[in-house]
């Protein structure tokens, strides 16, 4: 199911060439997240360069990078898979009424002692 | 001297400390701390989209403040740190989204260039080490401190240019700044699990016990850190020895601590 738009969208972005990768699978290896994500970073670069989008568009994967950037500086060919990662996920929720965190979830969410910096950071990646 | 300060969002509520100490050891050193005014929140993550513009914004007009006063800008948390160098640095070498951003700014085009440091910076660059040494009141001698970095304050490297990202010192030097042992362990700039701990408390549980085991096995009696998410990730997370803010041990080792009791 090729998206030719969508994938030429998301290299401009991200500004990640994924014809740079080598399948090293470091970017995958060194992921804190890795053991919650169904795709994982390695094959965010090659779905995107396969324009196998759909998939990762419908994925929970997108909720389970952490921002870390892990990837980014280890990755031995500077691709920067968590680049594409976010690409992936905004093109997702930005779509009306695709917001992966709404607020009237978040009460339910919080203890006393949970940081504003959780609240916010989570908006910014799950909403907009 | 005097640098503009950006506390942000949780220095201003749950992260006190890591606010009132920084202001307290800072004037003991020589450095007045002033406050942006009517600073907004940085969003506590940066979007690595060039597309994303408005997330940003508040970023650069923190930064555009700090630069109509010559002066350079200071942050002490590392999320705040991190989303402002990375804005700064995306204002420096992507001239379409910084043409976007200067649409939005009231007086004159900004092209980044504030300097940023992060308040460990501003204390081995600006204030040094050595002058750290000099003005300890209260010795940690003998106390085995971990350095937690987690993942903000060094990555990506190629923008935040503090430290080696894969075997730092800034953090380690400055335990041994204020007398006490730094302990290295494999695990201190791994991700705590940052803001999944709202949706998927496990996860942030098994990154944070991960990092707790592996620093006391190398024989940590404490943890300091500048993130005040690491701080709660690991805290809730089972840690049995204490997390503290460096801010903290800083004022307590100039003599300047006093019990803010979150005030």
């Amino acid at each position: 199911m090729e998206n030719k738009y969508l994938q030429e969208e998301l290299i401009r972005i991200s500004g990640v060439n994924p014809k740079k990768c080598m399948r090293c699978g470091k970017c995958s290896a060194t992921c804190p997240a890795y053991d919650e994500m169904e795709y994982h970073p390695h094959q965010f670069v090659n779905m995107v360069e396969s324009g196998d989008i759909e998939p990762l568009l419908a994925s929970k994967s997108l909720y389970r990078c952490l921002s870390c950037f892990a990837c980014i500086d280890r990755c031995p060919r500077g691709v920067e898979p968590a680049k594409l990662v976010e690409a992936v996920r905004l093109a997702a929720i930005r779509k009306q009424g695709a917001n992966h965190l709404t607020a009237d979830k978040v009460p339910a969410m919080l203890d006393e002692d949970i940081p504003q910096q959780a609240i916010v950071s989570a908006f910014r990646k799950y909403s907009k | 001297m005097k640098v503009s300060y950006f506390p942000g969002c949780t220095l201003k509520n749950k992260a006190k400390d890591l606010d009132v100490y920084a202001r307290k050891a800072a004037e003991v050193l020589g450095v007045t701390l002033e406050e942006i005014e009517n600073w907004q929140c940085c969003g506590g993550v940066f979007s690595t989209a060039r597309d994303e513009v408005a997330t940003k914004l508040s970023s650069v007009r923190a930064l555009k403040e700090a630069g109509s006063k010559n002066q350079p800008l200071v942050t002490v948390c590392s999320a705040c740190h991190n989303v402002i160098k990375q804005t700064n640095h995306a204002m420096q070498t992507d001239k379409e989204f910084a043409s976007k951003v200067n649409n939005y700014m009231a007086d004159g085009a900004y092209a980044g260039e504030t300097e940023v440091y992060h308040y460990l910076e501003m204390l081995r660059d600006v204030v040094g080490y050595e002058e750290v040494k000099k003005k300890v009141v209260n010795s940690f001698k003998g106390k085995k401190i971990a350095a937690y970095y987690g993942c903000l304050l060094l990555r990506p490297n190629g923008v935040m240019k503090m430290d080696d990202p894969e075997n730092p010192s800034i953090m380690e030097d400055f335990i041994s700044a204020i007398g006490a042992t730094p302990v290295v362990y494999a695990k201190r700039n791994e991700c705590c699990g940052g803001y999944i701990a709202m949706e998927s408390p496990e996860l942030a549980k098994k990154n944070s016990n991960a990092v707790i085991e592996n620093a006391k096995a190398a024989g940590a009696e404490m943890i300091i850190t500048a993130c005040p998410l690491c701080r709660y990730n690991l805290i809730k997370n089972g840690a049995d020895i204490p997390v503290v803010y460096f801010t903290e041990l800083l004022a307590e080792a100039l003599g300047v601590k006093e019990d803010t009791n979150g005030k």
